[in-house]
């Protein structure tokens, strides 16, 4: 019996099981069960909420090992944790604890403004960010096994989310519509690697799972994302830096997969107390912006 | 046949992709009108803590339960074959299950991602290629349980395809192979065969 572990069959394989619904940001293990509780799929395991790092500044880093063990340990769905851009040792780290899925994420502090972690060097799938195709099949070649469009984290403004779910859709869109001698130059248009192109051109998808990140914080927002083609949700700052948590996470699981069904989502908005308080992308400084992260 | 897949979270369309390829309708089921619909359920691989909370807010899982019980088909890969145990090791806390297959179901058996693997097995003399994700495996099955496939590892030789009456789980993931033999042997077999 040939038995193989690691490979990007089983990678992706994890993301498809993932689809349909939300992994929520995590700090600690009571949040990881509420996340739980809720109908999350998954947690996020991280140092600080986007929303913090944003208030408080500094280098945002990997969890502490102690912490992420505690929430695989008081949780049983999967447990993710985000590693900085290029950070292959944190990485590792991650690794050799068991964790599920590694999100090297530009929402903690680069560590290389160069290179991505080599993720086909790993056994651990990983999720990476993109705001729009080019970037997304980068990742996609470097051994990313899913893919989360950026959205601007920590604002609780959905509006970068649905540029990003936008572009990208629109540009496999048009692959799909092109001759094929054509897809030379879109290949160097987009930055991305021909083969990869082409994929996309024929099957018209992405060759991994698409979630949508980035200033969800209502029901409405998680549905409007799927009904733009997210196969599913993450939502860091959005539930916890809300008034009532528990309420809002069970709603926001509701709203992704009732995502077509108006009244639904219209129950599940109602009485959920306060919102984050959110900041306007546009009133952000550009150096600020967390989605310019990645190249 | 009319054959519905839950849709409340995972990968229900790779399962409606391969009910329509067998040449059956498919259809989503999210609500307790749509599930009275069908002749024959799917139950998807993803998470059945998530799944489950879903089935119970919605209102499915008294009337998925009931259907079972009066002998619809169901099918059941990995997240559903959890659901589909009348017992399981290591759920959340209080976590409930549709039940109807007399067997203990052991929730992540084979470890965590990093453990996941491709293997090929014997299903029913026919060799398959098995794709296992966080898959959970079986550790105990009544006597009317016919064990259809196992796997070999460090800790043992554990059951992964299981079939009761008109009841089958496996704890892989056929639907993320292309591979149909699974689906049809449940289609051909278990749908319009005796109740054992």
């Amino acid at each position: 019996m040939s038995e193989a572990v690691g490979t990007a069959r089983v990678k992706r394989g994890m993301a498809e099981m993932l689809k349909g619904g939300v992994i929520m940001d995590v700090v600690n293990v009571e949040q990881a069960k509420i996340a739980q509780d809720a109908g999350a799929c998954a947690v996020m395991a991280l140092e600080r909420v986007p929303a913090d790092i944003r208030a408080q500044g500094g280098v945002a880093r990997m969890s502490d090992p102690d912490m992420i063990e505690k929430i695989k340990a008081a949780v049983t769905i999967p447990v993710m944790a985000k590693a900085r851009i290029g950070h292959f040792v944190e990485a590792r780290i991650l690794e050799s604890l068991g964790v599920d899925y590694i999100d090297e994420s530009e929402v903690l502090t680069p560590a290389d403004f160069e290179n991505h972690i080599d993720k086909w060097d790993f056994k651990v799938p990983f999720v990476c960010g993109a705001t729009n195709l080019g970037e997304a099949l980068r990742r996609i070649n470097e051994g990313a096994a899913m893919i989360r469009s950026k959205g601007e984290a920590g604002t609780g403004d959905v509006s970068n989310a649905m540029m990003h779910m936008r572009k990208i859709g629109a540009e496999i869109r048009r692959l799909s519509s092109m001759r094929e001698d054509e897809l030379y130059v879109a290949a160097k248009e987009l930055q991305a690697p021909y083969a990869l192109v082409k994929e996309v051109a024929e099957t018209g998808k992405l060759p991994v799972v698409l979630f949508t990140a980035g200033g969800i914080a209502t029901p409405a927002d998680a549905a409007l994302m799927m009904q733009m083609g997210a196969d599913g949700v993450f939502i860091g700052s959005g539930i916890f830096k809300s008034g009532d948590p528990a309420t809002r996470a069970a709603a926001c699981v509701k709203a992704t997969t009732f995502f077509e069904d108006a009244k639904v989502i219209a129950d599940a908005s109602r009485g959920l107390g306060e919102a984050m308080v959110g900041i306007n992308v546009a009133d952000l400084p550009a150096p600020h912006r967390l989605a310019e992260r990645g190249w | 046949m009319k054959i519905g897949v839950l849709a409340l979270q995972g990968d229900f369309r790779e399962h409606l992709v391969a009910a329509k390829s067998a040449g059956h309708a498919a259809l989503t089921v999210r609500r307790p009108e749509e599930l009275a619909e069908v002749d024959a359920l799917i139950l998807p691989g993803g998470e059945s803590t998530t799944i489950a909370h879903l089935a119970s807010t919605f209102n499915l899982m008294q009337p998925i339960r009931d259907r079972i019980k009066s002998g619809m088909p169901v099918y059941g890969s990995c997240a559903g074959m959890i659901l589909l145990a009348d017992r399981i090791i290591d759920g959340s806390d209080g976590q409930e299950t549709f039940g109807g297959i007399d067997m203990t179901v052991r929730r992540n058996a084979f470890g965590r991602q990093v453990d996941s693997f491709e293997s090929d097995l014997d299903f029913q003399g026919v060799n398959l290629h098995a794709v296992f994700i966080r898959a959970p495996w079986v550790e105990e099955v009544g006597a009317t349980v016919e064990v259809l496939a196992t796997v070999k590892t460090a800790k043992g030789s554990h059951a992964v395809a299981v079939r009761q009456g008109r009841l089958l789980a496996t704890s892989f993931h056929p639907e993320l192979t292309g591979d149909l033999r699974v689906h049809r042997y449940f289609f051909d077999q278990v749908c319009t065969g005796a109740i054992k």
